[in-house]
């Protein structure tokens, strides 16, 4: 374990939307930016203040590459020092720990943003993520790579309709609270379970909607946190794991990569039973089955177990995504991120409608690549 | 952060992302693909040490880093299809029109499945367990639908 630790000191999110047209995600950063220094006071004096950046976005759904470059001055990362990760903003948290703990800089700006509305289509980003002679062309994309995983999941786990349609419901339920959240509309069981299918068994109310966020947080060293926040979150532990890139490599419904990332994850944070020990989870779930899946992979239940999970109350035991989750809507190249956003806010007391009481330790979770190809894994204490 | 801007006098700029580029099919890919081409047979990659054979091919066995490059075996045009989905979107990077079904398929002799078009069922009789084969393509794309599809045997 780290002897030094490391503080998320303040976090911000843009309101998620299915069609920010209207807002450059140049002004989502900047809203963001704002918010994080009318927080903290954070400066950028080259002696005490910001000057390193770590940024997250993607090139295709930018539509420009090296996407950072072109949003240096509104990440604050014009004449100081910034690096974009090229995953899911979640890994960004981690490397933001990375650079402090190393003692290269005691504070960190973590910014990251994506606009699915711009692309004609996302599920055509997520085909150029194939390799052009096997994958792309067949045409798989995220949606269709997940609906194999759903078909093979659903299989093993015994997860129906039924448990896909009350995953949805609970969703829109905490994505009500969730001012920042983007499908907030209440919906009922029969709707979902009358949802057309859009790629079987997923159905169009089983997948997150299209969104447009944006999403930063303020990281500072132990001796410099109390400087920027009374309320500071802890990263107790941070770890990533990436599986085989052919779908036909692995077993889909294994979490092989999540039960790695989350076993040392936990064994940074002093985890030894994380169903003892976690209080809260925000996991990445761009369509229904994912939650119970991932919830697996963390090892809140047993392999196959997650309907069992669902049946008996887990979600709430465990406070799993109160926020809505993904499915409520975040962008796919942030999601995890917003969940390491909205893990910090539940911590500090601030989750407004949503807040969970009693809460010590939780665990927010990305993925990227067809079917969960890559996870992560952050644990966060008060 | 809230959003009641004005949005009087903005627009969209329309854009397109079209770039003619390359990608060398490797040494490995080009003869996978060029037995495909040119002599309707379907290769795999076997790790002696582990026993398992890969397809599509590459250098190394995954599991215990046994370099298998040169480890050829020749798969099965048959094999079963273990998973599928039926895709009902429409999209420009779709082969087919939708419906249609998308699957994983091992074929006989392969440990790892191929995903791959299946035709020739109906998507609401499809099953996984069914006995499938490869049609290969009249016309060459230099890619795995130089295999145009699979369909029942």
């Amino acid at each position: 374990m780290a002897t030094k630790r490391v503080a998320i000191c303040a976090v911000a999110q843009h309101k998620n939307g299915s069609d920010l047209w209207h807002k450059r995600f140049q002004g989502m950063l900047l809203d963001v930016l704002e918010e994080l220094q009318a927080q903290t006071g954070f400066t950028f004096d080259e002696e005490t203040g910001v000057n390193t950046i770590v940024s997250c976005s993607d090139d295709f759904f930018d539509a420009r590459t090296i996407s950072d470059n072109g949003v240096a001055d509104v990440l604050g990362a014009q004449y100081r020092g910034e690096e974009k990760i090229a995953q899911e903003g979640l890994n960004a948290v981690g490397y933001a720990q990375a650079v402090i703990l190393s003692g290269y800089a005691d504070l960190v700006l973590v910014m990251g943003h994506c606009k699915e509305s711009q692309s004609e289509s996302r599920r055509m980003i997520a085909n150029m993520g194939f390799d052009p002679f096997y994958g792309r062309a067949v045409g798989l994309d995220n949606l269709n790579a997940a609906a194999l995983q759903a078909r093979a999941y659903m299989k093993k786990a015994g997860l129906t309709e039924e448990h896909l349609a009350g995953i949805v419901v609970r969703t829109r339920q905490f994505a009500a609270r969730n001012p920042y959240a983007n499908a907030r509309e209440i919906v009922e069981a029969g709707k979902v379970i009358a949802s057309p299918q859009l790629c079987d068994p997923i159905r169009q109310l089983h997948a997150y909607p299209v969104s447009d966020g944006a999403v930063g947080m303020l990281l500072a060293s132990e001796e410099r946190a109390a400087e920027f926040t009374d309320r500071p979150v802890w990263i107790a532990g941070f770890a990533n794991c990436m599986d085989s890139y052919f779908l036909g490599d692995r077993d889909l419904t294994a979490n092989f990569a999540l039960k790695q990332a989350a076993g040392r994850a936990y064994r940074k944070a002093g985890i030894a039973d994380p169903r003892k020990e976690i209080d809260l989870v925000e996991v990445m779930d761009a369509y229904a089955y994912q939650q119970p899946l991932w919830i697996e992979g963390l090892g809140l239940c047993g392999d196959g177990e997650g309907a069992r999970f669902l049946d008996q109350g887990g979600q709430e035991k465990y406070r799993v995504n109160l926020s809505g989750g993904m499915l409520a809507g975040n962008p796919v190249i942030i999601a995890g991120l917003y969940r390491a956003a909205e893990a910090a806010l539940q911590l500090r007391g601030e989750a407004g409608e949503r807040q969970a009481p009693d809460l010590k330790r939780a665990v927010a979770h990305s993925t990227t690549g067809a079917a969960g190809q890559f996870h992560s894994v952050l644990i966060l204490e008060r | 952060m809230t959003m009641q801007e004005d949005h009087k006098d903005c627009f969209v700029l329309e854009g397109k992302m079209a770039l003619p580029n390359q990608y060398f099919a490797g040494r490995l890919g080009s003869r996978f693909l060029i037995a495909i081409r040119d002599r309707k047979k379907i290769m795999g990659l076997k790790c002696n040490q582990c026993g398992k054979t890969f397809v599509p091919p590459r250098e190394y066995c995954e599991k215990c880093w046994t370099k298998i490059a040169d480890n050829w075996v020749e798969l099965g045009t048959e094999g079963e299809l273990v998973n599928f989905t039926v895709v009902r979107y429409g999209d420009r990077h779709l082969p087919k029109k939708p419906p249609y079904i998308l699957g994983q398929i091992r074929l006989d002799g392969a440990d790892t499945p191929l995903v791959h078009i299946v035709e020739g069922i109906d998507p609401r009789e499809v099953e996984s367990g069914i006995r499938v084969k490869a049609v290969f393509a009249a016309k060459t794309t230099n890619t795995i639908m130089d295999i145009d599809h699979f369909e029942p045997v």
